[in-house]
Formats: structure tokens, C-alpha cells, sequence
């Protein structure tokens, strides 16, 4: 179950890049309630590589090496936040043709990500990008 | 075979406490907000005893004892240090069947590797970094006839390392042995998934060492390990794991202006040439055990040769061969020393692997063996167990360019050298490689063209003390395993000394 940020969307505009589930958005919630306001960095290589590290915002600096794939939309009204999604540059050159899904598994993640003393560990969920989104993409 | 009892049943060799609290001073402190998590074993999935949860109070007390000893600690001698550094050596010896049991219930790994491998390593690299202390030297240079410049090793004094919990017991020991035989004390803090083996070990090793020289603090990395890495107190950390974590150490080091060094990953490359199987003989055996190294522990190593290069003339039967050998690995109860493949160290790390069949399908790779997650039954029913896996697919493809930290190797072809080295170098990383031939010059030149800190030339996972192991590119920054290590952990003071009596004549 996943909500597209950017969704609903003119169909020339871009798709977006990242979507999270329902389980996600709502752990989200929780965890801005404790740590302010919130942001994902995908992380690589070994060990606990391959997650989205979830930190207070701006507490992991980011820069010119980095991209910006979107801003999760979660929450409605009043209650409405976002939460940016970054990716080291290098790394979005083998990702970019993925269309990637924030999910939450339980388990005990390492890293100084935000979410795993709660028993829970965020998990990057992956699809390609169809033909269409593609080429919306590319443009 | 034999079958080790689990610990916690009848005739178990190894015993856990039902509690591990912080080791700080040398001895047990409970943790100071009171609170503790659980500790799951691997194989069966079900929690066997519960390890304090630190937060930032916690750290403090343990880098309040690691300066209390630090400097007396530090002026120590080489001699007295090295026999502390044997002494351990001898002592984990001594217990190696235990903490191998011990060990292989904290990870899920088999029993025949923590026997053969992790402590053994353990011990040798104690006794080797005793002996490098001893025969390190500083230096002098005679600038000039009455100008001397003396060199002196110094401690660096009181240092952070965040251990990894894919070897528990050998990577804490990689960064102790040096950091202890330079002079240096430590706050320790183990992963997550494992904080309990290195605790076991600290017991019995408690009288060999004087307390606050090496403390242990568990706890979450969001509430233990920042605190510690981002201390105004450590003169240096060292981390292995993964990418982003690697950063975010370097942006709290460069607040301290500390140094740092990282281990950080990588998505090795294996590459046989088609030399290989020009006979089916004890070489060719050799090469295709070579290839399914990718299975060991796992694939829950830094340097796991999760892609396998082979040249487009041998590629098909080369492969054939090899999924043989692949199917043939036995997995099962990791308390077996008949038992190859254990199981993955936690349930997010199972989840993680599975996630990447679906993606490793999607981009169309194609299974050619395993796949899915193997169902244990009985005793090991609940643990966290992967079938060893080969995808076959193009070097563009995620699962080509991603550390899955499982038993998964992706699989391609390459046409000739130039090829070979092309596809090897496509990495953000450069951690470690393979290279399998029976020409030295091939060897020779496909080991200095790939952009890797380790080649492993016919052969693979081989980690002897003496062999410096760190990555290029994205794997990292600094060597681990080789006495260069020494100069991670400590500072130089130079002494510029002039014997002339005449001024210099600038007033």
C-alpha cells in the first residue's frame, strides 16, 4: 500500500521519485512528535547499507554530493508535514531508474537512524519506473 | 560431527547471563536511565537474555574511566603492553570452543567458521599487534651536522570505535589489539543485534586488563553511538558499516577536528578468466570453491564476492558447475560443524534480502539456484535463514551495484581483460576482489588495474594479520590488519633539537 507523493498529478508532470506506506507515515508521526522535524538519507554499502536512515532534519548535512529524490507528504490539514528524501549523488547514477517505497519491517536496525529503538527498522521497497514515467522523467 | 548444546540447555558450554549491563571500569554499571533491550538469537529467532540501553549519561561515565586510565595506561611500557596483548591471546585460547559457541548463538553464523575462523583470528591478531609494538621504532633525521629531528610514537589517548555485528568478537578485536598495543584506551560500543559476545568476552579477560582501559557500552546508535561519536572527549573514532552513517561520523569528527577511520562496504567483484578451466584439476576445484565464498557467513562480510566476472568462454559451463557446488552447501542448525550457512544475523536484515529477489527479479535478473527464504522447522523454527542464491544479469542492475549482505552473488559475463577490469571498476566501491587465473601476468596485471584495496588472487576470504585490509573509493578511509594500523592510532611528536652553540642570527 503506497501513496505517491505528488499524487493526484497532471500526467505530464513528473512521477514522483519515493512513496511511503501507511505503516511508515504513521511511524513518521510518532517519531516527529519526539525528534521535530524529520529527514531520510539512503544510505550504502555494507552492514545495515541499503536503508533509508531517518535523522532530525539537518542534523545529517547534506551538499552538492546529494540529491533531493522528494518530500513525503504525510498527515492531512492542520496536522500536514513533509519529510525530504535524499540520496548521494553517485549512488542516484544506479538507483535513478527505481521507483523506491519507504516501508517498516520489525527489527533493530543499526546506525544512528531515529526509528530502531522503537523495534522497527525502515526498508526501501523498489519498483521500475514503467516506460511512460520514464520518458516523463527523462524530459 | 558434533552438535553443540544451545546455550541454555543441558550440557551447554557457553552461559549467558539473563542481563548484561554496561562494562565501565572494569566491571558491570547498570545502565543510568534503568533501562534495558532484548537480545534475540538468530537461530531461533527467540531472546536469550536482555543488554542495558545507553544513552549519552551512560557514555560519559565510560569516557570518564576511559581518562582515568588512559594515561597511565599510555606510559606503559611496550614490553608490558605486548604481554597483556599475548595474555589475552592465550586466554581466548583457552575458551576458543566456548566463545565460538557463544559467538555463533549472538550472529546465527556456523559454528565451523566461528571455530575455525573468528576466534583463531582473534587470538592471532592479538599476538601479532604484541609484536608489532615491540618492533616498532620512531625515527631520526640529521638535518644537519648539530640538528637532530627525533620521531616518538605516541598514544593518541582516548579513542571511540562502533563495531559492526557481522564478526562480533573479530571486528571489535581488529580495532582493540592496535588501539591497546599504541597506548590508546577505548569506549566500545558494540552493534545492536550483537551486544553480548564481546561482553562475554570482556568477563573473562577482566583480570588482564587495568579497569577503564577497554569499556563497553550497548545501547542504539541513535542514543548511544551518536553520543559517542560526536564527543568533544574522543581523540579519534573508528566505525565499520555503512555509507551514510560513514558521513555523518566525519561531520561530528570534523566539529572535534578528530581523525576517523571507516570501513564502510563494498560490492566486490570475482573474476574468472577462462585459463581456469583448462583442466578439471585441484586448481579448478579450488576456483568454483572460490566462487561460492559468497555464501560464507552469509554473505555478511564487507568483502563478500557478490558479483561473479567469467569469461564468455567458460562462462556457461563454469556457471554449471558452480550452482552445483552452490546447491551443495548445507544449511541447518549453525551449532553443527557440519552446518556451511547459518542465519542472517536479525529479521530486518532477512527482510532486506528478500526485498532484493524482488528487485534482482524486476530488473529481470534470472534465479538460477535459491531465491527464497529457507524454512527451518523444529528448534529452528522462527530463525532468520536464506537459501544461497545466484542471480544471473547485467552489472547495471541494482543488485549488481548494492551490498545485499546475504548469501546472493549476481552473475555476468565479460569478453576479454579490458572487460574484465571495465565491469570490475563500475563500483562506488573498492573494498576487496577476486581474480582467478593460471597465467602470474594476468594475475599480476588484472590485481593492480582493479580499484580495490584487497585482491584476492586464487583465493578468497582469507584474512591473516599482516595483510592490510581497507577500501578505495567509497569503501572508506585507512587499513585495519596490518601494524600501519599502529599510525591510526597515534600521534607524533617530534623533538627538533639543535647541539650548535652559535644563535641563528635573526635578532
Amino acid at each position: 500500500m503506497s501513496d505517491d507523493v505528488r499524487s493526484p498529478q497532471a500526467s505530464t508532470a513528473p512521477p514522483a521519485r519515493v512513496a511511503l506506506t501507511e505503516a511508515a507515515a504513521a511511524l513518521l508521526v510518532r517519531l516527529r512528535d519526539k525528534h521535530g522535524e524529520l529527514m531520510f538519507h539512503q544510505s550504502g554499502g555494507c552492514c545495515d547499507g541499503s536503508s533509508p536512515m531517518c535523522f532530525p532534519d539537518g542534523d545529517f548535512i547534506t551538499g552538492d554530493a546529494d540529491v533531493r529524490l522528494g518530500d513525503l507528504a504525510i498527515g492531512a490539514d492542520g496536522a500536514a508535514f513533509t519529510v525530504p528524501v535524499w540520496m548521494s549523488r553517485n549512488q542516484f547514477e544506479y538507483w535513478k531508474h527505481t521507483h523506491l517505497t519507504i516501508d517498516v519491517v520489525p527489527g533493530r536496525g543499526a546506525g544512528f537512524s531515529v526509528e530502531a529503538p522503537e523495534g522497527v527498522r525502515f526498508l526501501i521497497r523498489s519498483r521500475l519506473f514503467t516506460d511512460e514515467e520514464w520518458e516523463l522523467l527523462r524530459d | 560431527m558434533t552438535v553443540y548444546a544451545a546455550p541454555g540447555t543441558e550440557g551447554a558450554i557457553a552461559t549467558f547471563r539473563p542481563r548484561y549491563d554496561h562494562w565501565i571500569g572494569g566491571e558491570y554499571v547498570a545502565p543510568a536511565n534503568g533501562q534495558y533491550f532484548e537480545n534475540p538469537s538468530p537461530v531461533n529467532g527467540r531472546t536469550f537474555t536482555e543488554v542495558a540501553r545507553g544513552d549519552a549519561d551512560d557514555i560519559d561515565r565510560a569516557l570518564d574511566a576511559a581518562h582515568g586510565a588512559a594515561r597511565a595506561w599510555g606510559r606503559t611500557s611496550v614490553t608490558e603492553r605486548a604481554q597483556v596483548l599475548n595474555k589475552i591471546a592465550d586466554r581466548i585460547e583457552e575458551h576458543l570452543e566456548e566463545l565460538a559457541v557463544a559467538e555463533t548463538w549472538e550472529n546465527g553464523k556456523p559454528v565451523r567458521e566461528t571455530l575455525a575462523a573468528d576466534l583463531p583470528l582473534a587470538i592471532d591478531h592479538f599476538r601479532y599487534f604484541a609484536g608489532a609494538i615491540r618492533a616498532q621504532e620512531g625515527s631520526i633525521s640529521e638535518i644537519d651536522g648539530d640538528t637532530i629531528a627525533y620521531h616518538f610514537h605516541e598514544p593518541l589517548g582516548v579513542v571511540g570505535q562502533i563495531i559492526p555485528w557481522n564478526f562480533p568478537i573479530l571486528m571489535a578485536v581488529w580495532k582493540l589489539a592496535p588501539a591497546l598495543a599504541a597506548g590508546n584506551a577505548v569506549v566500545l560500543k558494540p552493534a545492536e543485534q550483537t551486544p553480548t559476545s564481546i561482553l562475554y568476552l570482556m568477563e573473562l579477560i577482566a583480570d588482564l586488563l587495568p579497569p577503564g582501559v577497554v569499556n563497553v557500552v550497548n545501547g542504539f546508535g541513535a542514543e548511544a553511538g551518536k553520543p559517542l561519536a560526536s564527543s568533544p572527549r574522543i581523540r579519534k573514532i573508528a566505525f565499520t558499516g555503512e555509507t551514510t552513517t560513514g558521513r555523518l561520523i566525519m561531520q561530528y569528527a570534523s566539529q572535534n577536528i578528530i581523525p576517523v577511520t571507516l570501513e564502510l562496504g563494498g560490492k566486490s567483484p570475482n573474476i574468472f578468466f577462462s585459463d581456469v578451466a583448462a583442466a578439471k584439476d585441484e586448481f579448478y576445484d579450488k576456483a568454483l570453491e572460490g566462487f561460492t565464498m559468497f555464501a560464507l557467513n552469509q554473505g555478511e562480510v564487507c568483502t563478500c564476492p557478490s558479483r561473479a566476472l567469467i569469461q564468455a568462454d567458460i562462462y556457461e559451463s563454469f556457471l554449471a558447475d558452480a550452482v552445483v557446488r552452490t546447491e551443495a552447501i548445507k544449511q541447518g542448525n549453525p551449532l553443527d560443524t557440519d552446518t556451511m550457512i547459518g542465519a542472517q544475523a536479525s529479521n530486518d536484515q532477512l527482510e532486506k534480502i528478500l526485498s532484493y529477489f524482488d528487485i534482482g527479479k524486476a530488473e529481470g535478473a534470472k534465479v538460477l539456484t535459491g531465491g527464497y527464504r529457507a524454512e527451518m522447522e523444529g528448534d529452528l523454527a522462527g530463525g532468520y535463514y536464506v537459501t544461497p542464491t545466484i542471480f544471473e544479469g547485467k552489472n547495471s542492475m541494482r543488485i549488481f551495484q548494492e551490498e545485499i549482505f546475504g548469501p546472493v552473488v549476481a552473475v555476468t559475463e565479460f569478453g576479454d581483460f579490458d572487460d574484465a577490469i571495465k565491469v570490475a571498476n563500475d563500483t562506488l566501491y573498492g573494498l576487496g576482489a577476486g581474480v582467478w587465473t593460471r597465467s602470474g601476468a594476468d594475475a599480476y596485471r588484472a590485481g593492480r588495474a582493479i580499484e580495490a584495496g584487497r585482491v584476492w588472487t586464487n583465493c578468497y576470504h582469507a584474512y591473516p594479520a599482516a595483510a592490510a585490509f581497507g577500501g578505495y573509493k567509497g569503501s572508506g578511509v585507512g587499513r585495519e590488519n596490518h601494524k600501519m594500523m599502529l599510525d591510526h592510532y597515534q600521534q607524533t611528536k617530534n623533538l627538533l633539537v639543535s647541539y650548535a652553540q652559535g644563535k641563528q642570527g635573526f635578532f
